[in-house]
């Protein structure tokens, strides 16, 4: 690599992000406690909007500006929320999502109307399906035009409505602010999700009639959240556990979000079940844990395959029981009685029926079962038999030498050169499931990706949030697909811009790789639309947007090269040119019977 | 192709006994029951603000809910509206359709009304009227009444369960129906049971496998 002058701006200095990064942390703690009346009284919607947000605690906000929301951005200008332009909407929302993931509080993002609000909605989408603490504000024309085709108009609530937790069309400038601390509150209680306030033009750059601040975060009254599990139920389910004798446990990404990481941990050390993740909920257990399936479904180990398959309890917690997790659910733990424990009803019984539905926050329903359990099922033979599963199926894979470079080396090279709390983001694809498969997670809020919506392009911008959300001392690796990463690569702009310290491992395969592996399977091997004849050299690319730039294509380059990139204070790129046939196993396919997982392209 | 695992095939690999139904219930295979769909009245007591009546039937939509009539109106509330719906599922396509009601945020109450709660319809008839009394005969029949009379028109008012207006029809068919419009059922519990509402919510156990009454 050539050694010219960083184009970062002159302003740069060593260690800058990490410095912000511990600055803005403290100030948070402050935040707290901060003493509003030094805020300027509220004269307008707009400052309405802002105040609401400081008040509900947002440090961060990422959008685009533009016509309508400008108003808006005139009023952050003088507010304590440092502002992230985005090269694009949908990197906004990415960032957002990302950043409350890993701050486990709502993401903001902001664009203008029309445009800007329908290049968010991908974001959006992605938030809803993985119930993401996040709150969108869009610029919308003023309030006597909506309706008449203006410039730049959308039917913003009209379009987010199926994929928002809740969105608001604002229609006074005296309760704005209110709308928008409603939505912060929607956004983080309960079950999590996008929220959305559409802001008419004429709503922000109006005037208020009295100094009134917003008033506090609250969900309105018809929201009602259940915290604690029906105990009669609590207590079914207790005894189901204890006389079980193949159980196992399923955690998924409710179970990081609502924080209870510890109590399910503690609940399966102290009573010895097997655990498995779902994608989610992967860094909800330990995976270097002797009781750690890891995940199961389409692309989950064999073992939490055959564990989840020949159950006969299954205590599954914070899970929506999504196709790519149970396969067909004719045979999904076809033998288990389905205790689940999750905060939203409308998961109950939806997808898998639960003999025990206990509707509830999934910590305080830990506890309820831990209070409840008083003997430990008798499953010896259960563990010895997962224990065997695990070394029967193992995840080892081959290096040959007369093949190309492995993607699994080179994540498992990345994991071991970073700390036990790094952070990876991924884009979707064939990549992303290498990250699931060959990372081992160990703490929760450090594995961000698109789960439900499988947005490809998502891991560059989710690691723009999630580096601004993380401490100093948390490595931010994105793994990224060749055709994932050039999605979104224009944010790369902004990560060298706020000299963001992340680095981004591009496992190209000069492919759409998945795609390309279910042509090898279920389309004759025809490549329609999957294979690149030609692609970027994202090295020299990344050092044209001011960032670091590696390439890998041998094993012996793998090491210096991932220490090298991580080294480097700011955005570094590393192509790693990977196996461009290598396919991810194993595999339940579309429908199928997770215990038939495919080990090889010839078992499908 | 590169990059298969090693471990034992899956024929070689157990394969448990049980299994499930398409809807995720387990079921011992020699006794598998299909659900049926029932016909049932769900009540929403709901803010009554713009967007309250898209939101539930964008809902419908999007989760294919297989829905019959929806109607809206004010209550005794000015802030509040009631949405009637019709729908048609299997139970837990019920018990769903209630839960993912529940979460909309305007929606203060759902309940599945009994079998016998008060269930009425209205249809406006309009038919050619060259033979006007036997119009007004039969429309006397239905409990119905003539509103609107032309030289070649007469439209009929008919209220009533769903069937009684379905038989209504059939009997006008022979006068030549010229337009048809119908309200979709509106319905109320009976006595001082509740139907939805604010305090009584999410009490709320869903009547199984009964049929409705027809008629009241």
């Amino acid at each position: 690599m050539s050694e010219r002058a960083s184009p970062v701006p002159p302003t740069k200095t060593e260690s800058t992000t990490e410095q912000s990064a511990d600055t803005t942390l403290e100030e948070d703690e402050s935040h707290e406690i901060r003493e509003t009346p030094e805020h300027k009284p509220i004269t307008t919607g707009a400052q309405g909007v802002v105040r609401a947000l400081e008040n509900a605690g947002a440090e961060y906000a990422f959008g685009v500006q533009g016509g309508a929301i400008m108003p808006v951005y005139d009023a952050l200008y003088d507010a304590d929320i440092q502002h992230v332009t985005m090269a694009h909407e949908q990197g906004a929302s990415h960032a957002a999502d990302a950043y409350g993931i890993v701050a486990g509080e709502p993401g903001v993002c902001l664009a203008t109307s029309g445009p800007g609000a329908t290049n968010l909605v991908t974001g959006i989408a992605d938030a809803d399906m993985d119930s993401d603490p996040m709150i969108a504000l869009t610029g919308q024309v003023p309030t006597e035009m909506v309706g008449n085709d203006a410039f730049q108009e959308t039917d913003t609530t009209g379009v987010t409505k199926p994929i928002t937790k809740a969105n608001t069309f604002a229609s006074d400038p005296n309760t704005v602010g209110d709308d928008v601390s409603e939505a912060f509150a929607l956004a983080n209680t309960g079950r999590p999700g996008p929220t959305l306030v559409d802001l008419p033009k004429d709503v922000t750059l109006g005037n208020t009639s009295s100094a009134r601040e917003p008033a506090e975060p609250t969900t309105p009254d018809t929201y009602d959240i259940q915290e604690y599990a029906d105990d009669e139920i609590v207590q079914q389910a207790a005894r189901r556990i204890e006389t079980s004798s193949r159980p196992t446990m399923l955690l998924g990404g409710g179970v990081i979000k609502g924080d209870a990481t510890a109590e399910a941990r503690a609940f399966a050390i102290e009573h010895e079940i097997p655990v498995v993740t779902t994608m989610p909920g992967l860094g909800a257990f330990p995976e270097d844990h002797e009781l750690a399936m890891e995940m199961a479904g389409m692309h989950g180990t064999g073992y939490a395959n055959m564990a989840i398959t020949h159950c006969d309890t299954l205590i599954a917690v914070g899970t929506r029981f999504d196709d790519r997790l149970t396969g067909g659910v004719e045979t999904f733990a076809p033998d288990a009685e389905v205790i689940h424990v999750d905060i939203d009803p409308a998961e109950i019984s939806k997808n898998v029926h639960a003999e025990y539905p206990l509707v509830g926050d999934a910590a305080t329903v830990l506890e309820q079962l831990t209070d409840a359990v008083h003997t430990s099922p008798k499953a010896t033979k259960w563990r010895a038999q997962c224990q065997q599963w695990k070394s029967a199926y193992s995840m080892a894979y081959k290096t040959p030498d007369d093949e190309p470079l492995k993607p699994e080396f080179v994540v498992e090279a990345l994991d071991e050169a970073t700390s036990d709390r790094a952070i990876v983001t991924t884009g979707v694809g064939q990549h992303q499931m290498w990250a699931c498969q060959y990372w081992t997670y160990t703490e929760p809020r450090t594995w961000i990706s698109s789960h439900g919506l499988g947005t490809m392009g998502y891991g560059l911008p989710a690691a723009i949030g999630a580096r601004l959300a993380a401490d100093g001392d948390q490595e931010i690796v994105a793994f990224e697909g060749d055709g994932s990463f050039l999605m979104t690569i224009q944010e790369l702009a902004v990560a060298v811009r706020e000299n963001l310290d992340i680095t981004v491992v591009v496992l190209n395969n000069e492919y759409i790789g998945m795609v390309r592996q279910w042509q090898d399977a279920f389309f004759d091997g025809r490549h329609s639309a999957s294979e690149y004849n030609w692609c970027p050299e994202f090295d020299t690319l990344a050092e044209a947007f001011g960032a670091k730039g590696f390439r890998i294509d041998d094993y012996d380059e793998v090491a210096d090269t991932v220490e090298a990139a991580l080294d480097y204070d700011g955005p570094s790129v590393i192509d790693a040119h990977i196996d461009p046939q290598a396919n991810v196993y194993p595999m339940v396919p579309s429908g199928g019977d997770n215990g038939q997982f495919a080990l090889t392209e010839d078992q499908l | 192709m590169t990059g298969g695992l090693e471990g034992p095939p899956p024929s070689e690999r157990p394969t448990p006994e049980g299994r499930r139904n398409e809807l995720g219930i387990r079921v011992d295979p020699a006794v598998e029951a299909a659900q049926t769909p029932r016909r049932t009245v769900i009540s929403a007591l709901v803010e009554h603000e713009p967007g309250v009546l898209s939101d539930v039937s964008g809902l419908f939509s999007r989760r294919q809910f297989n829905i019959e009539s929806l109607t809206v109106g004010p209550t005794e509330s000015d802030d509040r509206a009631r949405i009637t719906l019709v729908v048609e599922e299997p139970d837990p396509g019920i018990e769903q359709i209630k839960k993912q009601l529940r979460k909309l945020i305007p929606v203060i109450a759902v309940r599945e009304l009994e079998p016998n709660a008060m269930r009425r319809e209205l249809a406006l008839v309009k038919v050619n009227s060259t033979r006007p009394d036997q119009v007004a005969a039969v429309a006397d029949m239905y409990g119905g009444k003539t509103v609107d009379a032309s030289p070649e028109t007469a439209t009929v008012e008919i209220t009533g369960a769903r069937q009684k207006i379905d038989a209504a029809i059939e009997a006008f068919s022979q006068f030549g129906i010229r337009e048809i419009s119908r309200t979709g059922t509106t319905a109320l519990a009976r006595g001082t049971d509740d139907t939805a509402t604010a305090d009584a919510q999410p009490a709320d156990q869903p009547a199984r496998n009964t049929v409705p009454a027809d008629d009241d």
